[in-house]
């Protein structure tokens, strides 16, 4: 009995393992190959080299690329932050009618297919003969990650006791100034957390962002798919390499920001 | 300091009523408890005073400065809640100083006045620390000193020491009275605890279901109850059916267990005809005894039915004729054990008398 026991385990192990390579192999052989020094973007490896980085920073068009992701993820951030904050703050502080409605109609996105959202948008925008722009596109990620922080900032809220900001307010302070003193840096972690999910969705969405993005106008993501249709160079597994950099580095970076934040606080 | 009216206050919430017309005149420097069960209404009492609901109808004075239409950051008082509501990003000190940032004091005279109300609440040396390093109790009296260093005009402390565990409530009951002497603030206290209500206050109103069922001084409210709830609520009382006679302002009940008792006039204030009435006997005031009675004292024969041991003293319920009475008495030896028969001594100066 023992014995199938622990080799029921093993299994278990063995199985897992598997799984977890399935995923995460192909990543690494996209970095382990972005530090390859051939000609050709696969196996076998002929020396270690920074080469395809260096030509990556020289690329004109990937630069560009890069500019435009993330002034579209910083603006992005910044909208869907505020706007998710604001929306929080309503739902969960003040009684709104219709607020479960309001609620349901926020998060939607998430559970709508991204291709219907995207091409939802296109023909609504269509329809009132607008032409595609990159604030259109910008509106597009907005619509997408609003849901993500409102979901994020709404949890934490629920958590700030109104006690608090009552007492805040017996004190002298006013509804405005009690938003400033006492929630905002109580839900700072979330909303922290909210602005860096919206950033990483933004900079690596490509489904939404190849519907909505105006002639001319290339994401980084779109950029790789661009490149992936003429050949494949190591130039893509160097940009995959920074791609993973960034959106796994940055939320890494958020938590440990937070965690800080909040042993300060003691929360 | 000010004194606080609320002139026929009407609080609705949609079709509930959470309290019914009713006035309240709270003198200036007075400890003033609102008592009652919970849903009673005192806690939105509290909050319609400090600014947090509106009132539906009439309206609210502060000091005779009518409030109804001040926000709660400009009626400057002091606020306490059962669950300390301090800041948790904040230090001891800047949670204390928090409400001084808000007056027109100088800079410079902060850290001193933090210091003063440090020292009141007896924590001079938890400045730096945040409010999750200290124990439960410690939060609430940085609390206290955090309401009560702006020198609010009115001190309003909802269930302040529910939440703490029952011999640091009892510390923190004598504490609280102690510092609202010494700075003599006008404060409402909110409580469902009546021996709270009994210890510390100055006045008591006793609420139910949104009505006030009495209000006065601690001892006229536990001796002369004005209502079989208000009887009930404070302490165990036994609540019997009597008929009332009346002659020359001299009140007699008669009642079927006790017989005839004479109830002083000041323990028959409401009794104003004859008739139907309630004869009042509160459970510490029967006492259980094998010896006859003493001269003017009523003796009853009865059989003990349950003890109930509580330590010091103990409480007893006994069968006296067809009529189950409770009655709690110190403990003198032994207490009694069940089937034992008992005499029920009763003095008619104890006992109060209610309309029927």
């Amino acid at each position: 009995m023992r014995e199938s026991g622990s080799l029921g385990w093993a299994l278990v192990r063995a199985w897992t393992l598997l799984v977890y390579m399935f995923m995460f192999l192909p990543v690494a052989v996209v970095v382990l190959l972005s530090f390859n020094a051939s000609q050709f973007g696969s196996f076998p490896m002929t020396g270690f080299s920074f080469r395809w980085f260096v030509e990556l920073a020289q690329n004109d068009a990937i630069l560009r690329a890069f500019r435009t992701s993330i002034v579209l993820g910083l603006l992005t951030a910044a909208i869907s932050t505020t706007l998710g904050v604001l929306a929080s703050l309503a739902l969960v502080r003040y009684r709104v009618p219709g607020s479960n409605l309001i609620s349901t109609l926020l998060i939607a996105p998430i559970l709508v297919p991204e291709v219907v959202l995207a091409v939802a948008l296109l023909l609504f925008l269509n329809f009132l003969q607008i032409n595609k722009s990159f604030t259109l596109l910008l509106l597009g990620h907005v619509i997408f990650t609003l849901p993500f922080v409102i979901l994020v900032v709404q949890a934490r809220l629920v958590s700030i006791k109104r006690d608090v900001e009552e007492a805040a307010m017996s004190l002298g302070a006013s509804p405005r100034q009690t938003f400033f003193q006492i929630t905002l840096p109580l839900m700072m972690p979330a909303v922290l957390a909210g602005a860096l999910f919206a950033f990483t969705i933004s900079f690596d969405d490509i489904t939404g962002t190849l519907f909505w993005k105006p002639g001319g106008v290339e994401t980084v993501p779109t950029q790789i798919f661009a490149m992936l249709r003429n050949s494949i160079s190591p130039e893509i597994n160097a940009l995959g390499t920074v791609m993973i950099l960034m959106t796994v580095g940055l939320p890494l970076l958020g938590l440990a920001i937070a965690r800080k934040l909040s042993t300060k606080s003691g929360t | 300091m000010s004194s606080v009216t609320l002139n026929n206050i009407v609080k609705r919430f949609g079709t509930f009523t959470a309290v019914h017309r009713s006035s309240l005149e709270i003198p200036e420097g007075a400890f003033v408890t609102l008592l009652g069960p919970s849903g009673c209404g005192k806690t939105t009492n509290l909050r319609m005073i400090a600014g947090l609901l509106d009132p539906t109808e009439g309206e609210i004075l502060i000091g005779g400065r009518r409030v109804n239409d001040v926000p709660i950051h400009k009626r400057n008082l002091g606020l306490v809640f059962q669950n300390y509501a301090l800041f948790p990003h904040k230090t001891v000190a800047e949670n204390v100083a928090f409400g001084l940032k808000y007056r027109n004091v100088p800079s410079s005279d902060i850290p001193r006045r933090v210091q003063e109300a440090l020292d009141l609440v007896q924590l001079p040396n938890v400045g730096d620390r945040y409010p999750k390093a200290l124990s439960g109790g410690q939060q609430q009296r940085i609390a206290l000193a955090r309401a009560i260093v702006i020198e609010p005009d009115v001190l309003l402390l909802d269930e302040p020491l529910s939440a703490l565990d029952a011999n640091l409530r009892e510390d923190m009951r004598v504490e609280l009275k102690r510092i609202q002497e010494r700075i003599g603030v006008t404060t409402v206290f909110v409580t469902h605890d009546q021996s709270e209500a009994l210890a510390m206050s100055d006045q008591i109103v006793v609420m139910s279901e949104g009505r006030v069922e009495q209000v006065g001084a601690p001892e006229e409210v536990y001796n002369t109850p004005a209502s079989e709830f208000v009887a009930h609520f404070l302490g165990a009382s036994n609540i019997l059916a009597a008929r009332c006679a009346l002659s020359g302002g001299a009140v007699t009940l008669h009642e079927k267990t006790f017989g005839t008792v004479p109830i002083p006039a000041a323990k028959a204030p409401r009794i104003t005809s004859e008739g139907p009435a309630k004869l009042v006997v509160r459970a510490e005031k029967l006492v259980l005894s094998t010896s006859p009675a003493p001269e003017g004292v009523i003796s009853v024969p009865a059989t003990v039915q349950t003890v109930d041991y509580q330590g010091q003293s103990v409480r007893y319920f006994v069968q006296a004729g067809d009529t189950q009475l409770q009655a709690i008495n110190m403990i003198d030896g032994h207490p009694f054990a069940v089937g034992t028969k008992v005499n029920l001594h009763l003095r008619p100066q104890d006992c109060a008398a209610l309309p029927g």
